[in-house]
Parts: structure tokens; sequence; C-alpha cells
């Protein structure tokens, strides 16, 4: 069986959003946990908070992970409709990102997070329907 | 235990919501108009940037980026992420009474699975309390 070059190029390009997403979130994630903005903004104002977080290292490469996501998904979109990748894309990241945080960032992801991963994923795929 | 949040971290949510599926839709938009991209002419993705549909869908995005990023300080990314589901929501609202589209009962029950399982984070605490946490917060 032969799979056709839009279908290959399609699913291709939502799995490197997913992947580059999850990657991209993590890193956000890590880096603005442990900044006490409100405390960096009490001291040096909005723009030492700004300055505070534009400089983590973990942030730059949150950034870079969300652009090359960004990009993957533009070239998904190209050939594909949104209504499909948008919602495949969402569902299959919100899995990867609770499985990433428990593993990378150690959050408690119980029950009822899980539960929660579950349904959106699940809701997201019957709206691409 | 009470775990609400006050009202302008609600609002912070609200943004990311919003900014996520406006942004998304707007890219689509600008994307039709652009056409297939093929994989050996990637750089007609930067020529998309002039696009004004997909200008203005950056410009919300970074704007739903700075928001994501402020809750992402005080809360857990399992907490924030079905903020953004409830975009998807938004989008076939949008759809329905803008666009007037028809949404099928498989759309309405996947909105439905989609406000439930949101349900079950925003009633739990936004952010897990690590031992460092708590010691910080004692001293």
């Amino acid at each position: 069986m032969v799979i056709p070059y839009s279908t290959l190029h399609t699913w291709t390009t939502i799995a490197a959003v997913v992947v580059t997403a999850t990657a991209g979130d993590i890193s956000i994630a890590r880096s603005m946990r442990s900044l006490d903005l409100d405390a960096i903004r009490a001291k040096s104002g909005l723009g030492g908070a700004i300055l505070a977080v534009v400089t983590k290292p973990t942030l730059i490469f949150g950034i870079f992970c969300m652009a090359l996501s960004f990009f993957s998904l533009l070239s998904s979109l190209s050939g594909a409709d949104l209504s499909l990748v948008a919602p495949a894309t969402a569902s299959l990241t919100s899995v990867t990102t609770a499985l990433a945080a428990k593993v990378f960032l150690k959050e408690n992801v119980d029950r009822r997070r899980w539960l929660a991963a579950v349904f959106v994923c699940a809701g997201v795929a019957l709206l691409a329907r | 235990m009470s775990h609400r949040l006050p009202a302008s971290r609600y609002l912070l949510l609200f943004c990311v919501m919003l900014g996520a599926a406006v942004g998304d839709a707007l890219l689509g938009r600008g994307m039709h108009d652009i056409g297939p991209v093929s994989i050996h002419h990637l750089s007609s993705l930067f020529y998309a940037l002039g696009n004004p549909w997909v200008f203005s869908g950056i410009v919300v995005l970074i704007g739903f980026m700075a928001s994501y990023m402020t809750a992402l300080s005080w809360a857990d990314l399992t907490f924030v992420l079905p903020a953004t589901a409830l975009g998807n929501v938004v989008t076939v609202f949008i759809g329905k009474f803008w666009l007037h589209e028809n949404i099928s009962p498989m759309r309405w029950l996947g909105i439905c699975l989609i406000v439930i399982g949101v349900g079950f984070v925003a009633n739990g605490p936004s952010r897990t309390e690590h031992v460092i946490d708590l010691e910080e917060k004692v001293a």
C-alpha cells in the first residue's frame, strides 16, 4: 500500500508540531516556574521582569522549539484543513505534554488531571469529525 | 481546602483561551490564501509572513504567548493547558453563530467532553507544591 504524499506530509508535519510544542511547553514552564515574577516586578518593575524572563536560557530554547512548531504548523496548514490540523495537534499535544510534565517537571498529574487530558483529547478528536 | 484563584488570574486564563483560538483561525485563513507549500520550497513560509491574516495571527499569538507564560509562573502546565483546549470550543461557537456553519451532534459531544475535562482541573489546585516550595514559604 502506497501512502499518498499529501497524507504523509500532513501527518509528518503534525508529528513535528506535537514533538516541538511539547519540548517548548516543558522548557518554558520550567523557566517560568523558577522565577518569582511578583517579587521581581516589586523590585525592578515591569522592565526588570521582562528582562529576567527573556534572558533565561531554558526559555530561549523553549521559544526556539515553539518557533519550529509554528513553522511546522504553517507547513501543515498549507496542505490540510484547519479543522483537521488544529484539533489533531491540540489533542495529541495535551496527552504528550501531560506525560512530559509528570516526567520532567515532577508535576502531580493525579487521576483528575489524567481524566482531563483524556476528555480533552477525545473531545478535540470529535470536533474534527 | 479552597483552590479559588483571584479574578485577575481567571481573566489571564481567559486571554490564553481566546488568544489560541483567534490566532489559529487567522493563521488558517491566511495560509489558505497562500496555498500549498512544498517541503522543497520552505522559504515561501517566510513570504507568508507578509500576508495580513498571517501577520494578524502572529500578533494575536504573541499576546497569547505573553499570557500563557505569565500563567505558567503561578500554575502547573497541566492546569493551564486545558484552558487552551477551551479555545477549540470558542472556535466552534464562532463557526456556528458568526459563519453560520452547521455543527453536527458529534461536535456538540466533543464540546461537552472538553468542558467536562476542563471542569476536572479547574476545581483542583493550580500548582504542585514541591518540598522546596514549601520550605521557601515557611522561611
